[in-house]
Order: C-alpha cells, then structure tokens, then sequence
C-alpha cells in the first residue's frame, strides 16, 4: 500500500510536466488554431537556455534568475517564428501549420544534435532544492516536490488568464471573430502573436524545470511530445482546463501503469487515447467542433 | 515467347555472375558498410563517430596507395530491428557492401547477423552487447570484436557479488540486451552465491526512472544492478542521486558504461562508479596519439568511445586479411576464416585472437570515475583500477553453445 502512494506521488510528478506542456500546446490550439509540432523542440530550447545561462565564459546564472529569463528569450524566438512563418498560414488548413512545425521541430533539434550530440549535458539541481525528506511511505527528493507545486501554479494562472481576465476574453473573442474584435481597435495580429510566445514561453519553462532531472538533450523534447499531444487529444484541443486535468491525470496512470505492469507504461496512454477517441471523439473536455 | 526470353536473361546473367566473380579473385575493391544509431540514444557512443573510425582505419591501413579502392557507406538504423534488416539488405543486394561494422543495439544487432549469414558478408560487430552473438546465434560470417554482456557480467558484476553484494535487484531494458546482460549477470550472482531478490523491466528510452527507483529501493537489495545503456543508464544514476539511493545502503552497479555517459553525467554525479571497458583513450602513447587524431575530427571535440575504437581495430584487422588473401573474395565466410586464423593486434586494443566462435578476446579493464578534483582534462575521467586478462573476462568455448564448436 505504501508503494502505491509512492507511485502516485511519482505519476503526480510527471504528470506537472505533462500539464504544463499540453497546457502551452493547447493555449496555441485554442487561439491560433495552430497544431504546434515545434513545441518539444522550444521545450528542448528551454533546457539548453538554462544550461548556457550557467556554463559560459562570461557570467553565470543560476537556476532561478534562468526560470524567468528562458521562457522569454525562447519566448521572443516563437513570437519571431511566428511572425515569419506562422502567420502566412492562417486561415488555411491545420495539415498546413502540422507541417510547418514539424520541420521546424526537425531543423531545430538537428542543429543541437549536430553540435552537442545526442547523450546530453549535465545540469545540477539548485543547492536550496538539494536533498529530500522522508514522507513515511516514500523518500521525496525536494525538487521534485517544488516542480509539482511551481507548475501547479503556472497552471491555474495561466487558466485564470485566459478564462477570467479582460485580456482572456479578447483572446477568446479574437478566435471566435477576427474582424469584429478588430473592429473594436483591438490589434489582433499583435495579440495572436503575444499568445504564441505566451505558448512558447511555457514549453520553454518545463524546460528548464526538467533539465535537472533529466539530461539536457536534443532529443528530450522529441520523447516527449508524442504523448503530450495524446494528453491534448484526450483533455480535448483546446481546452485549458482539460488538459491540465488530462496532464495530471495521465502522470498518475502511467505512474500506476510503471508498478502493476511497466513494460506497458509507455503504451498506456495511447490505449487510454484510442478508448476516449472512440467513446467521445472531442476529447474529455472537447466541444463540439 | 516471353518466358523463354526471360529464362534465357536469366541464364546469361547466371554465366555473367559466375565469369564475375572468377575474375574477382584479385579484386582490390572493398565497399564498408557503418551501420549505427546516427540519431538516437546510442549515437554518441557509436553513430558518426563509428564511420569517422571506419574512415580512420581506411587511411590507416596504407591500403590506397597499394591499389586498393576502398568506400565507405552509412546507415541510421534508428534501433529498429526491421530498418536494420532492410538498410543490410539493400547494401548486399544493390550497393554490393562486402563489410557490416558496429550495429549497437542488440535487437538489430541479432537480427542484422541472420542477414549478414544469408548474404555471406562479413560482420564485425563492435556496438552490440549480448553475447548471443558468439553463442546459441553464433555465425561463420561474424567477429564480434569490443565487448559482451559476458564479459561484463564477469567483471564488473563479479567484482560487486565479492565485495558483499550479494542480493540484486535489476533494472533492465526490455529488449535482446538487457535481456542478456540480466541473465547473464544473474548467473554470475548465483554461481558466487548470492541471490537476485527482483527486477523491472523498462521500456527502452525511458525519460524518467523514479517508479522504478522506488521498486528498486522498497527492494531492500544490496545491489541494484543496471542492464541498461545509453540514455537510460545516465538517467537512472541521475535519478538515483536524487531519490538519495546512492546515500544510502544500496550500491549502484552500472553494467555498461561508456565515455560519453560520464560525460552527460558530469564527474559531480558519476564519481566513484565503478564499471568495465575494453578500451580508454588515456591508457597509453599509443592510445592517446589515436584519440587525439580522432577527437580533432569530431564535432564536439570527442574522443573515441570503446565502440568506436573497436570499430577502428576491428577493420584494420580485416584489412590485413584481406591483404593476406591477396586480393577481396567477396566470400564472407573465407575471409572470417582468415581473420580468425591471425592473432589480433594494434594499438588501441593491444594482443589478442578471435576465438573460432567469433569472439574477439583481449584484456578488459575495470575503472572507476574519478573525483571532479582529480579529473585535469577535458575528457579525464577514469581511474583504472584492475585489469582481467581476456581468457578470464569472456565467455570459455567450453561453456559456448555456438554450432560452430561441434565440428
């Protein structure tokens, strides 16, 4: 029974970056209509952003100022991508923008491979996060604990924003009907492009959250993005509060999925995936399109 | 009308191939096959740098200027036994490849040796681990040359079971490799009486270990044992440190380890592990003056991994086979013939022979990852600290169940 709680705990671990990552792929689904195949690759970004903060040969930033200043820096390149290439696509098919971005996912991810390799690049977990504390049932590392809690938050602001706030229902409105939020003197053009950065900076931020668990690597993003869009397809594009719920949730399963029968942990979701497709075709949380 | 125009094509093309290869007796050209993880977890212990090693063992061997012509192509087997297969297929059937080096990854590994025998080629394996392949899956046409799930199961895994651990729990990745270095590795815990309590089996690839770390600690064994590689035994340690698992009183025993692990974990996390390696770039002048070569050649300043020296020496020796036979049959079998019939030797892995199951034998050496203090270079990372002369560290013919023996 212990063990169990211990797992749950772990899935809950995942599961903040699964959240956090559908969250940023969902908040670009739900305001630019945009299936963000790069997402993994600005995620990768994030990482290797806190990694040169800390290892040049000119000052060195740490862990936390890098929390902030990752997300914009690759923030600013998604707003710059964007502007240049997204933009050019809108109103044309999603097949269109999936490619896009798959090839710009592709470019980008072959350029750090092809100076960085694929093995990854140390990165050490800050000295106030070190350490763990014995829970009873299981030994939690205290940044692990940090990243459930941080991205918990970022979460719910980033659902406040968009669902509560003035800003958010300009962003709804501008979806739902360019001209007339335009109409209105609202810049879409501008908002849109904000709203993708916005997307960017989250991806870049679980970045930098994971790079002391796991290596900074190339590829990081490309193992990952597979199943946070099947956490987006199950949550249903475009919900925010969906696929926080989903991300959450999908980490406990897999985390179950790891004790009871872990050569199926890496299938588990797309089986769940297949099942909600079939029952409810828009996903948990989908509206009809 | 038409079948017999194409019975008589096929007629002529038979009597074409057989003044073909009668003509090719004194052939001099070679074509080298690099098959290798170019992308994924395995690419920086093998991948690029295999085929900057076979492109290095070329230049070497001085054969260019003797007439010979030499090619070399790569492959991106991206760890899919069928993309293996077919990549093989297709350099036997359209390239004409008379060579297949490195091929990590057991599963394509195992699988690239059926079609390498089929074909008659030559196959040296220098990335692949399980010992299957100079065993129950033993063929004419195969050399494996670096290392096994044999050998590290002898040394590395034998050296914990003496110091005391002797209840193991085991991390393994769930396909051919880890299959073997667990069974393999297993059997050298019971034979030294120790007891293996449980395991888990992965999925390869695997971005995080915490459920499975706690598994391993709720264990309660000595030992946790990793019969994983790559990416996936980096991860492991790295989360191991976090779980505080290296604090405690279950010891870590990374079964396979290669340089570029070390490097990924940096010398903060990866200090004291102790594992084996064939091969090491700061053992000697010899070997430094080849890996200096080597790393100036490469993107990030690397030198040579184990697999890649392997792949190096591996083709020398098959070059001077080639130069004994006087010329390139294109007969996979005669030429491992002749590579078994000389003893071994060159600089990175020193002397040694190729047992008539396929195994290359030479001396293994147990290091240890030295402390972040003691490292003074870029890439100085091991302490050696036991060397286990390679009659010791491999698989006795006596204990082998290859085919091949029973003559």
């Amino acid at each position: 029974m212990q063990a169990l709680y211990a797992q749950l705990l772990v899935g809950l671990i995942n599961g903040s970056f699964y959240a956090l990552l559908s969250l940023g792929l969902a908040v670009i689904f739900g305001m630019l209509n945009i299936i963000n195949f790069a997402h993994g690759a600005l995620y990768m970004m994030g990482a290797f952003v806190a990694y040169f903060l800390l290892n040049n040969d000119y000052l060195s930033i740490g862990y936390w100022p890098a929390l902030i200043i990752a997300p914009i820096v690759v923030g600013i390149f998604g707003m710059i991508l964007e502007r240049t290439m997204l933009q050019w696509l809108t109103g044309l098919d999603h097949l269109y923008g999936l490619l896009l971005t798959f090839g710009m996912a592709l470019i980008i991810q072959g350029v750090f491979q092809n100076y960085f390799g694929s093995s990854g690049l140390p990165y050490a977990i800050p000295d106030q996060l070190k350490g763990g504390m014995n829970l009873g049932f299981m030994f939690l590392p205290i940044y692990r604990g940090w990243v459930v809690v941080f991205s918990l938050v970022v979460c719910l602001a980033t659902w406040f924003l968009i669902e509560k706030t003035q800003l958010g229902a300009y962003l709804r409105a501008a979806t739902e009907n360019p001209t007339l939020v335009r109409a209105f003197g609202i810049n879409v053009p501008r908002m849109i492009t904000l709203t993708y950065g916005l997307g960017v900076g989250l991806a870049a931020l679980a970045g930098v959250l994971s790079a002391p668990i796991n290596q900074v690597r190339p590829l990081m993003g490309a193992d990952l993005i597979i199943v946070v869009f099947a956490v987006v397809v199950i949550g249903g594009m475009g919900s925010i509060m969906g696929s926080i719920i989903t991300g959450f949730a999908l980490g406990v399963i897999e985390g179950l999925t790891k004790y009871f029968y872990p050569e199926a942990s890496n299938t588990v979701v797309f089986v769940l995936m297949v099942l909600v497709l079939l029952v409810k075709p828009t996903g948990l949380t989908g509206r009809a399109a | 009308m038409k079948t017999r125009s194409i019975a008589s094509f096929l007629l002529g093309t038979a009597l074409s191939l057989t003044a073909v290869s009668a003509a090719c007796a004194q052939d001099k050209t070679v074509k080298i096959g690099a098959l290798s993880d170019q992308s994924g977890l395995y690419a920086d212990l093998g991948g690029p740098g295999s085929t900057l090693a076979a492109q290095m063992a070329v230049e070497d061997s001085g054969l260019a200027a003797k007439g010979w012509k030499i090619d070399i192509i790569s492959g991106d087997h991206q760890n899919k036994p069928d993309i293996g297969t077919a990549i093989a297929r297709q350099w036997f059937d359209v390239d004409k490849v008379d060579v297949i080096v490195d091929v990590p990854n057991s599963g394509v590994a195992l699988a690239v040796n059926n079609v390498v025998k089929e074909k008659n080629g030559v196959y040296i394996n220098s990335g692949a681990a399980t010992s299957d392949l100079t065993n129950a899956q033993c063929s004419p046409n195969t050399v494996h040359w670096t290392y096994d799930t044999y050998m590290l199961a002898h040394t590395t895994g034998q050296a914990l079971v003496k110091a005391g651990g002797d209840t193991w729990f085991f991390l393994t990745a769930d396909y051919a490799f880890g299959a073997a270095l667990e069974r393999d590795t297993t059997a050298v815990v019971l034979a030294n009486g120790g007891k293996v309590v449980s395991g888990v089996k992965h999925p390869l690839n695997t971005p995080d270990f915490s459920s499975f770390l706690l598994q391993a600690q709720s264990s309660k064994a000595k030992v946790i044992g990793l019969a994983n590689a790559g990416g996936d035994t980096t991860n492991t340690i790295k989360q191991a440190a976090e779980f505080g698992i290296a604090k405690g009183s279950q010891k870590l025993a990374a079964l396979l380890l290669f340089l570029t692990d070390v490097k990924a974990l940096g010398l903060e996390t990866a200090q004291g592990l102790n594992f084996t390696e064939t091969f090491y770039w700061d053992m000697n002048d010899q070997t430094r003056a080849f890996s200096k070569r080597f790393a100036a050649k490469m993107k990030n300043g690397a030198p040579p991994t184990m697999v890649q020296a392997g792949v190096y020496s591996g083709l020398r020796h098959y070059f001077k086979a080639l130069e004994a036979l006087g010329g390139n049959p294109h007969d996979g079998v005669k030429v491992v013939e002749k590579m078994k019939s000389m003893p071994t030797e060159d600089d990175l892995f020193g002397k040694g022979e190729i047992q008539p199951n396929g195994r290359t034998i030479h001396n293994a050496y147990l290091f240890e990852v030295k402390k972040p203090s003691e490292s003074k270079a870029p890439w100085d990372f091991y302490k050696l600290v036991g060397t286990v002369p390679g009659d010791q560290a491999f698989t006795p013919l006596s204990e082998s169940k290859c085919a091949l023996l029973k003559k």
